[in-house]
């Protein structure tokens, strides 16, 4: 074992650990592929894609596919859409995870615990589109409960698909109430780490609950809770893109609310076939969301390395 | 200290561990309840019969006298569109989730030995992955085009076959196994793969019952690249497949090729949530399989370290 602080040769390194690298290579291999070539990918937002020519052999277009994309004047909106949806669900879902967290973690009796914790990870287990079926049970105007219960009480049937700001509720209710669940696990995991005799001296020197879970719970949270916040401002520019197309449903009328930048992205590639401007599109994202992480770690690297993610 | 805990379990409870507690249940059971009532109204509603369902819509509470099984009879009668999805979905999300799996865990071994001195090196080699990415086109391209993904299985399988967020979980569970493991294995001589097989993997069920679950997830509920690169009807994904279903006319046509059946009297929108049942139901049931290791497993480390 090599225990000296001196660098270890290359070649000492390959022939003691070549096995090790062996066990890596699959997945540098993926992420080689999957990941790295992709990024190369990234040229063709400056060239005019032609079928024959490919992703490398294109003629060049200079800046005209961002042209385009400024000229379509729904850059600005979908980036907003993005950036305040995404906002919403960092805050909110930190405030739903870690309260439901430490409300679980008080909780004495252990029955109600497990079967609520079971019932709250149930909306984490299905897909989007199920989640799309559910919301054309509960809002669709002539056959959804929502509507059926509406009119029953004397009121007024609401027609969700024609509201273009109740979609903002609607969203964020729903990516609340699909993450809660696993989202409070992970909080869980962190308090069940904790150290217990903490608590236990707390509570012989006279400490409330209320006192014990403002002092001692949060805080202790803390680095729980830097880590996903970081992880979600990395995602700051990046929509859920299953949430957004099988919810909304490619409703034009709807868009102003609900376009995020990858539903739009989606839209140029698929739709309209237009690989040089939907590129362009993806790579204003890619980079946007790069200097966010960037200067976000940045900082809580400067205030204190330990919650850094890197 | 020890007698001092059991001492303050046994203890009644004070009046604020009292409020706490009816502020938890109330609040719990609130967020508890509206996270199940929409699956309870999917469920009654693939129960209800078609004429009830057009006449009132779909029902907030169960009733005797709309009770139908035909969308469900349907489904059975002419399986064969359904049971295609299924065999796909379940292939896929069998393969896939062995093979992300064991992806997961191996890289997350090799990147939790302290003896091996390009750890940091390679994990930021994955890590930088997650920081910045080409985007959807390219990523599209090099599917289609340079690997052939349309129609093929590869194309359900491999885009979600590495998740270096796995990756990462299975990195910081393994690096809280104790080191002499490996080094006495060494010792032995015995190689890195067998101790990782025989040694590290037996140690690892927590981990791998929370990387399985995540795995199975993610294969079960893809739509995304079924919707990308799939066209033949043979190959569909059972979410694919529920997808389609729901947009109303679409849904007509297929339900009417593959049963013959007229199609004023297909009952379509109970089968919209029969087949939601169908597709949700068998990954649900997983949950409580791997529910007592989930806590264990799922512990967030840093990427440095």
């Amino acid at each position: 074992m090599e225990k000296s602080k001196t660098k270890t040769p290359f070649m000492k390194v390959i022939k003691r650990h070549w096995l090790l690298l062996l066990m890596l290579l699959p997945s540098l291999l993926y992420v080689i592929i999957f990941s790295y070539v992709p990024m190369t990918g990234i040229i063709l937002a400056f060239k005019k894609y032609q079928y024959a020519g490919g992703i490398y052999f294109s003629p060049w277009n200079g800046l005209n596919n961002f042209k385009a994309l400024l000229i379509s004047g729904k850059l600005g909106m979908v980036t907003r859409n993005t950036l305040l949806y995404n906002i919403a669900f960092i805050t909110l879902g930190v405030l739903f995870e870690m309260g439901s967290a430490i409300l679980l973690n008080e909780l004495f009796s252990k029955y109600f615990k497990k079967i609520t914790q079971s019932l709250m990870f149930l909306p984490y287990f299905i897909s989007w589109v199920v989640a799309g079926a559910i919301m054309y049970n509960i809002f669709n105007y002539e056959k959804g409960v929502f509507n059926h219960v509406l009119t029953s009480l004397g009121g007024n049937a609401f027609d969700l698909y024609n509201t273009p700001s109740a979609w903002i509720i609607v969203i964020i209710f729903l990516k609340i109430w699909k993450q809660t669940g696993y989202g409070s696990v992970v909080y869980l995991a962190a308090i069940t780490g904790l150290d217990q005799e903490m608590f236990e001296a707390a509570s012989i020197d006279g400490a409330s609950a209320w006192q014990k879970i403002r002092y001692l719970t949060i805080p202790s949270l803390m680095p729980t809770m830097m880590i996903l916040v970081l992880l979600g401002i990395g995602n700051i520019f990046r929509g859920d893109f299953g949430l957004f197309y099988q919810t909304v449903r490619s409703s034009a009328l709807l868009q102003p609310t609900t376009d995020v930048i990858d539903t739009y992205v989606f839209r140029l590639l698929i739709d309209n076939g237009d690989i040089g401007v939907s590129a362009a599109a993806s790579l204003y994202q890619s980079v946007l969301c790069f200097i966010t992480i960037m200067i976000s770690n940045g900082l809580v690297k400067k205030a204190n390395p330990d919650y850094a993610l890197y | 200290m020890t007698n001092q805990v059991v001492i303050n379990k046994r203890r009644r409870l004070s009046k604020d561990e009292l409020a706490v507690n009816i502020v938890g249940v109330v609040l719990i059971g609130i967020f508890a309840l509206i996270c199940v009532i929409p699956f309870y109204l999917i469920i009654i509603a693939s129960f209800t019969s078609e004429t009830s369902l057009i006449r009132n819509g779909y029902p907030l509470l169960p009733s005797i006298e709309n009770f139908s099984l035909d969308s469900y009879k349907l489904s059975l009668k002419n399986p064969i569109a359904i049971l295609k999805a299924y065999g796909t979905t379940i292939g896929v999300t069998v393969v896939g989730t062995f093979l992300s799996v064991l992806l997961a865990t191996m890289t997350g071994y090799v990147l939790s030995r302290k003896d091996f001195p390009w750890r940091n090196k390679f994990a930021f080699f994955y890590f930088f992955t997650t920081l910045f990415n080409g985007g959807l086109v390219p990523w599209y391209l090099l599917c289609v085009r340079y690997l052939n993904f349309k129609n093929s299985f590869a194309g359900l399988i491999l885009p979600l076959m590495f998740s270096v967020w796995n990756m990462i979980i299975a990195k910081s569970f393994m690096s809280g196994l104790p080191m002499e493991i490996t080094e006495s294995a060494k010792i032995d001589g015995a190689n890195d793969l067998v101790i990782f097989a025989k040694l590290i993997i037996p140690l690892s069920k927590p981990l791998l019952a929370t990387l399985s679950l995540f795995s199975a997830l993610a294969y079960w509920n893809d739509w995304y690249n079924c919707m990308l690169y799939v066209t033949d009807e043979n190959k569909f994904t059972l979410q694919y497949y529920l997808q389609r279903l729901l947009g109303s006319a679409e849904a007509m046509r297929i339900v009417a090729e593959k049963s013959g059946i007229a199609l004023p009297s297909i009952p379509i929108e109970s089968m919209k949530m029969s087949m939601t049942v169908i597709a949700t139901g068998p990954i649900v049931l997983l949950y409580p399989f791997v529910q007592r290791y989930f806590v264990k497993g799922l512990t967030i480390g840093a990427v440095k370290g």
